[in-house]
């Protein structure tokens, strides 16, 4: 296994320059929520997504009631979701190994096995196994490094919060660029505006996302029929 | 600060819809069935809804007729979008607006 490993070290570099600062910067923003390193411990172990943890954290700092949190989860990570139907071939035949690797398909892991070619020599299920594995402890280390820096050093962190707007604004960029039809980008903008309007910011959320999901599902057919890129 | 067993739980609900959204796809089309079209269709359209309506989540807070009315979360917002689409570099656009974002609000405002 160690052989493996270190074999496939060089191929997950770039998920380690993408998640220590990544998983730094949440555990700074959890420290600052009051929250010490081994509560990033078990998070980075337990959750392993990034956005998922930006949102844990908000949702930690407010108290939010489990309904907003399942919801929110679920529909962050519903991207999640494509990543696994369009893993199946791949995954097949990989053994027990594959419940691991269904719960560690992250956005970068997902990306790098469908970039990188299994090194010749190497069973695919030892591959996928060994990033897999690699990726999600450098998201630990990240995460706990973060955490342990914000709860010994005495600065101040005010507003490193707002990492997880430039983050999601920085998302919205790419949506932008990577879809033709922006009117569901458009609408996620409206709707919740007006919902926070009405309702105020403690109980906007779940309506905005519920006439979002059935705005969009209500013009199937209109914006496309689905499997195609819009 | 939310109490021990608060987060706890939050925690777990957390770890538990993360773990099932990635099993589910698994869960239901392992077996050679192909994924209904609005499935499809929402893996198309839901993603950048949600990325919007995430950052009016992230702003829900900030009061645009009081305090500092809103500015430096705008200002740094359109640092990071501009930044984004002249580098596209994400941890770039992320670090600097973040950075300024800070010195805004612990020195100016």
């Amino acid at each position: 296994m160690l052989d493996i490993l270190k074999k496939s070290l060089k191929h997950s570099l770039p998920v380690f320059f993408g998640y220590i600062p990544l998983g730094f910067a949440f555990g700074i923003m959890l420290s600052e929520a009051g929250y010490n390193p081994v509560w990033a411990f078990f998070m980075a172990i337990f959750i392993f997504a990034g956005t998922g943890q930006f949102l844990a954290v908000e949702f930690l700092a407010a108290g939010a009631n489990l309904g907003q949190v399942i919801l929110l989860t679920f529909l962050i990570n519903f991207r999640h979701f494509f990543y696994g139907l369009s893993m199946i071939p791949k995954y097949k035949g990989t053994g027990i190994r594959k419940l691991y690797l269904m719960f560690g398909l992250t956005d970068e892991t997902y990306a790098l096995l469908n970039t990188t070619e299994v090194p010749s020599g190497m069973k695919k299920e030892d591959f996928y196994f060994a990033i897999t594995l690699l990726n999600h402890i450098y998201w630990i280390m990240g995460c706990v490094l973060g955490a342990t820096v914000g709860s010994l050093v005495n600065i101040n962190f005010e507003g490193i919060d707002f990492v997880m707007t430039a983050l999601f604004a920085v998302l919205v960029v790419e949506q932008w660029k990577t879809h033709k039809n922006h009117f569901p980008a458009i609408l996620g903008f409206c709707v919740p505006i007006a919902a926070l309007l009405i309702l105020g910011p403690d109980n906007f959320l779940i309506p905005a996302l519920i006439v979002v999901s059935v705005v969009l599902l209500c013009l199937q057919g209109k914006l496309g029929k689905g499997g195609d890129r819009l | 600060m939310t109490g021990f067993t608060q987060s706890l739980v939050i925690v777990i609900a957390c770890a538990l819809t993360t773990v099932a959204v990635r099993y589910l796809p698994f869960i239901l089309f392992d077996h050679g069935k192909e994924p209904p079209k609005w499935i499809k269709y929402l893996g198309d359209v839901l993603p950048p809804a949600i990325m919007s309506v995430l950052v009016i989540y992230c702003l829900r807070n900030v009061n645009l007729l009081a305090g500092s009315h809103g500015i430096p979360e705008l200002l740094c917002i359109a640092v990071a979008v501009l930044l984004h689409l002249w580098k596209r570099n994400v941890l770039l656009s992320i670090c600097v607006s973040t950075v300024l974002y800070m010195i805004l609000v612990q020195t100016v405002f």
